[in-house]
């Protein structure tokens, strides 16, 4: 077995109302085989708990919900490549890939 | 002895109100789904354990709840609503073509017949269903391709469909409302559809008599003759003796024809409830006075009442799908503002009390009535 099929395990925290849907704590453990992008860690996010599937990235369009943003590492990640590599320091578990509801009153 | 349960959807969560069958005192359980807008809480006639909850947020989009214990405990559902085939577009508010796009789930209806059979009327409208007990869903895509979608343009609160009264005495038989479309019908389960406005007049459409346009606001049937229909138009309250084949106006002496809210009567077919609102661009009610106007008389001949409501300095609205009534002996009328109180009647709308005055906008208010 290479490196890249051995499961790594990502850390995500999510925002207060998807943490309440899913029933989960601020932060999940998600095992992610193979590159750690975006796409592979919401992959497994929403197969993990079926209940976040639309509330993160838009059933029609695959594209992330206008008022989320992603940051990883103090960078912001909204606007990247779905498919593109997280930082190592995600990737490795040391850093948590942060899901940010956009503030707004209401 | 027979209770009550109203199940309240508003901005900020859902709330479930009990009683038993006295309906004086109340307990009062949520909020569920605190934070998330409940645009309509329901439960099936069939099995009164058996509810629905739509939960959505302009954050989070579109989810789904379902309950087996009368709203005691809730498990997400299936939320996948993908229109059938190439969206298309309808009329935006400038008269441009605007692609279909999903906004939210606005009312859900149960099945008469089947717990697990569930219809959902959205925005951008559409009719889906459920028959998995709302695991998954799909469009009965004939409503939304009808020949006149492309002209079907959004009311204020966006292009929803907002009503879905189901025949009990023709499976087949379903109508639906949409603002600001108008009402159709379908004779064959939800298959094919046709407009039902004619008589219908909007001033503020350039064709005031036009096929499709016309901003309904709710539609209310009385399940023992459901050929009879009652509408608050956006301006105008409507009957139709026909299923929608022909209307005519009931307004007769309200102090405003405008309004969102419009229910009948368990047990009287031609006693109606409405709420007037002052207009379409104050909605509140005239003269700061929350009254509920009755007719029994199926319209035309409509009296006040107020005993109980606040007749100075109220300004709330009553939404289309905040009014209910129950079906015990002495009909008891539920409704449901902004301002977020909840109040009941438990005399046919003779008295009214405050169940509870202080939750978040109220968006809906269903009752069921339990053995």
């Amino acid at each position: 077995m290479s490196d890249a099929a051995v499961p790594r395990t990502i850390r995500v925290v999510l925002p207060y109302h998807l943490r309440t849907l899913a029933r989960v704590d601020q932060e999940v453990a998600l095992a992610v085989a193979g590159p750690v992008t975006l796409r592979a860690v919401l992959d497994a996010l929403e197969a993990r708990h079926p209940a976040l599937q639309g509330t993160i990235r838009d059933y029609a369009t695959g594209q992330r919900r206008a008022f989320l943003r992603f940051f990883a590492c103090e960078q912001d990640w909204s606007h990247q490549p779905l498919d593109a590599e997280l930082p190592e320091a995600v990737a490795s578990g040391r850093e948590s890939l942060l899901i940010i509801g956009a503030i707004a009153g209401g | 002895m027979s209770s009550v349960r109203v199940l309240v959807g508003t901005k900020k969560g859902a709330f479930i109100l009990n009683s038993d069958g006295k309906r004086r005192d109340w307990q009062v359980a949520g909020p569920f789904f605190a934070g998330w807008e409940i645009y309509h809480v329901k439960g099936s006639p069939v099995d009164p354990n058996r509810l629905y909850a739509s939960q959505s947020s302009g954050w989070f989009g579109q989810t789904m709840q379902r309950s087996d214990d009368g709203g005691v405990t809730w498990t997400p559902v299936g939320n996948k609503f993908v229109y059938d085939g190439v969206p298309g577009t309808h009329q935006w508010y400038d008269g441009t073509a605007h692609p279909w796009e999903f906004k939210r789930v606005w009312h859900l209806e149960p099945s008469l017949t089947d717990p697990d059979h569930v219809y959902a009327g959205v925005e951008d409208a559409a009719l889906f269903h459920s028959r998995d007990g709302g695991a998954t869903w799909t469009e009965l895509a004939g409503l939304r391709k009808n020949e006149t979608g492309p002209q079907w343009q959004p009311g204020a609160g966006g292009m929803c469909l907002h009503t879905i009264l189901l025949d009990p005495t023709d499976p087949g038989r379903i109508y639906i409302a949409i603002s600001a479309a108008g009402a159709f019908r379908a004779d064959d389960g939800g298959q094919t559809w046709k407009p039902i406005n004619k008589g219908l007049v909007s001033d503020m459409m350039p064709n005031p008599t036009a096929e499709v346009g016309h901003c309904v606001h709710h539609v209310a049937m009385h399940p023992a003759r459901p050929k009879v229909l009652f509408m608050q138009k956006h301006w105008d309250v409507m009957r139709s003796d026909d299923a929608g084949e022909s209307w005519q106006e009931v307004s007769g002496n309200l102090p405003t024809d405008f309004g969102f809210a419009i229910d009948v009567h368990a047990h009287q077919p031609e006693t109606l409830y409405v709420v007037p609102i002052k207009s379409d661009s104050e909605h509140f009610p005239p003269e700061g006075k929350l009254r509920v106007y009755r007719s029994q008389t199926g319209g035309n001949e409509w009296e006040p009442l107020t005993k109980g409501l606040p007749q100075q300095d109220c300004y709330v609205n009553v939404l289309r799908d905040a009014m209910a009534v129950d079906r015990l002996d002495e009909c008891g009328v539920y409704f449901g503002t902004t301002g977020g109180q909840v109040y009941a009647s438990a005399d046919a709308g003779e008295n009214w009390t405050a169940v509870v005055r202080d939750l978040p906008a109220v968006l809906s208010v269903e009752v069921q009535t339990l053995p």
